[in-house]
């Protein structure tokens, strides 16, 4: 940790313009020949590494006071379940801990909150996980963002977990922040590569600004470690020979709440393009309804679904159930195609699963490309037609 | 009623890129917008308060460029806005992002309702909104996508989860995010921004904060921290086809591959 000093004394007209082209998050305000830093900085530290020497400097800051870290331990996974079945993104990141776990050799647990837990703990501890910590409460059947926080506060004061898990869902993703703002500790959202260093620092990295850029992140003065995962980014892990225990969690406080679950209404059930096998995908290119249904028909032809890009979901041509990316719905069918798609992070970041990637874009440096397999340059309006007239011929059509 | 809602500034494009052999940050233009999540958020405010009535201020955290994405609130419908600036904001994660708007709501007096917009498009989190309730002590619901009833003392909502569609009642005060689509966000209107021609935002800094530690602000009050930044991995083992019959050549591969 640290900050930034700026040299009011080197600063120059030339320089403070330098400077605030250089910087990417605007950070820079000159006036009446003074270089102000303002609260868009990220510390990025760009104007210290390649801005006119010794005019922005980096102050490091005295150690913060050190935490014991030795004193928390282990990985705690958070299981979602429906009341009935747990989220296989559960699955995926106890077998992720797993791997993570060897480096500091450390357990890897659960912690689960629930009416009935023996509907789920035999399934849990099969896949290995040492133990699994319950809250057993009528109340606690359905999500409930304030009382499912008490108990897991409960439970990091009562068992300091070093790294606590949890799925990048809508359930996750209204829970983890909760916890993480109760704790004051970091929580790092769609992580999609983990990573742990010996000194049980967890190294998480994600798609940062939107854009073309991973970051990663470390929470290296705070416990418990916290991170969100999307479904389908790890792979799901072997069943093995059930070796953990389960322990009871007593409820000595009361579950309170001010929010009322009122109904739970069925919806009709949507296909759901993080399932499908076989995926079309299209970006902005696709602007009529004319070049959508060109897509729709090579993907009839090959029996996948449609999916699309950010662009297309703000235009309005879907709804974000059809969205490929980190903001929609993270895929690994076993053939994607992506057509006319540029290729930014945040859409790569939930397409990496895939088996066998082709993709049509006219630009040869579109980083689509170093993500697939087989990729073609060219156009795809020209492309498609012909793949589909070739597709027909041999199905006979 | 009393309503705040939560906006941010962002870049124009989202597209960044990163060189890879200076590791430096490429961020193409410098046109800052509203973050587009956080119109549905006004929108819902302007929605509840033509139906029963309310005040709607507006805040924000940022750069004094920021301004301007107030000044668009106010266009819009609402009646205030409150700008949240100083140089130790800066470098601020989720926790001392949302625990610095949490600070600065708590300066605006009672409120009974904060609506922010799902996420942002620079961040793409999804947390400040959790977490600024949590530093309030206060309730929320995530992902909001239709407002069912405003009662005298709670508001009753939907959420879409994946399977289900979930019908909740929260307590005022209380913290909800709206989904994208919950209302079609309206214009800002000409003859508003004549009106506030004038307005000043509310500026607030450290100092007018109400905990003057400042471990708890911006990179200090941050526990995570940007390790470093590296360009996405890339697939070494590709072919890449330019030129002529393409379409035929990955008819081909695919018959190849068994994917027909």
């Amino acid at each position: 940790m640290g900050r930034l000093k700026v040299n009011q004394d080197k600063v120059t007209k030339e320089h403070a313009e330098k400077l605030i082209k250089l910087c990417p998050f605007n950070a820079f305000d000159y006036e009446d020949g003074k270089l102000e830093i303002n609260a868009g900085c990220k510390l990025c530290k760009i104007c210290v590494r390649k801005g006119p020497e010794g005019v922005v400097e980096f102050i490091e800051d005295e150690l913060v006071e050190a935490i014991d870290k030795s004193a928390w331990k282990g990985i705690t996974v958070f299981i979602e379940h429906d009341g009935n079945n747990i989220h296989p993104v559960s699955f995926e990141l106890i077998g992720k801990s797993q791997e993570l776990a060897k480096v500091t050799n450390d357990k890897v647990n659960a912690i689960l909150f629930c009416e009935d837990a023996s509907k789920f703990t035999d399934e849990i501890l099969s896949y290995g996980v040492d133990e699994v910590y319950v809250y057993e409460h009528k109340e606690l059947n359905h999500f409930d963002v304030q009382k499912y926080t008490d108990c897991m506060e409960d439970y990091i004061t009562k068992y300091k977990p070093s790294v606590i898990l949890y799925g990048g869902t809508l359930i996750g993703r209204s829970f983890a922040p909760r916890v993480a703002a109760r704790f004051k500790t970091g929580l790092t959202a769609d992580c999609t590569i983990l990573d742990m260093k010996e000194n049980s620092d967890l190294i998480q990295n994600r798609p940062a600004f939107g854009g073309n850029v991973m970051a990663s992140i470390v929470c290296p003065n705070t416990r418990p470690q916290m991170a969100t995962v999307r479904y389908k980014i790890f792979k799901m892990p072997e069943k093995v020979k059930p070796h953990g225990k389960v322990v009871n969690m007593g409820i000595d406080f009361e579950l309170k709440s001010k929010l009322k679950l009122i109904e739970i209404k069925e919806r009709p059930k949507e296909i759901d393009i993080s399932e499908a096998e076989t995926l079309v995908a299209i970006g902005r290119p696709f602007k009529t309804e004319e070049d959508i249904k060109m897509a729709q028909e090579l993907a009839d032809l090959l029996g996948a679904q449609l999916a699309v890009t950010r662009p297309l979901i703000e235009a309005g041509f879907a709804d974000a159930t059809k969205q490929i990316g980190l903001s929609g719905r993270t895929v690994a069918p076993k053939l994607l195609i992506n057509l006319g798609i540029s290729g930014a992070v945040q859409y790569t970041a939930g397409m990496l699963g895939a088996e066998v990637v082709f993709s049509i874009n006219t630009d040869k440096k579109a980083p689509i490309f170093d993500v697939s397999h087989y990729g073609l340059v060219g156009d795809v309006f020209k492309i498609v037609p012909k793949l589909i007239e070739s597709i027909k011929k041999v199905k006979g059509m | 009623m009393k309503i705040v809602s939560c906006i941010k500034q962002v870049p124009g494009s989202s597209e960044v890129e990163i060189d890879p052999v200076t590791g430096n940050l490429i961020r193409d233009g410098k046109n800052a917008k509203m973050n587009p999540y956080d119109l549905y958020a006004i929108e819902t405010a302007l929605r509840i308060k033509e139906k029963v009535g309310a005040t709607i201020k507006t805040i924000s955290m940022g750069p004094p460029s920021a301004l301007s994405v107030l000044n668009e609130s106010l266009w819009m419908g609402c009646d205030e806005a409150t700008l949240l600036t100083d140089r130790k904001f800066g470098g601020a994660d989720v926790v001392a992002t949302s625990y610095t708007l949490a600070q600065g709501i708590e300066k605006l007096k009672d409120f009974d309702l904060i609506i922010c917009g799902k996420q942002t498009t620079d961040g793409d989190t999804a947390q400040v909104g959790p977490e600024i309730a949590e530093h309030l002590g206060i309730p929320h619901i995530s992902y909001v996508d239709k407002i069912i009833e405003i009662k005298e003392n709670s508001l009753i909502v939907s959420t879409t989860m994946d399977k289900t569609e979930e019908i909740w009642e929260i307590e005022f005060p209380c913290l909800i995010t709206v989904e994208k689509g919950i209302f079609t966000p309206r214009l800002p209107s000409y003859k508003r921004s004549r009106d506030f021609a004038d307005y000043k935002a509310n500026i607030l800094t450290f100092k007018d904060m109400e905990d003057q530690d400042e471990g708890h602000y911006g990179l200090k009050g941050s526990p995570t921290q940007v390790e470093k930044m590296f360009p996405p991995s890339k697939n070494t083992d590709k072919e890449i086809w330019e030129g002529q019959d393409l379409a035929e050549i990955m008819f081909n591969k695919m018959q190849e591959l068994k994917l027909l």
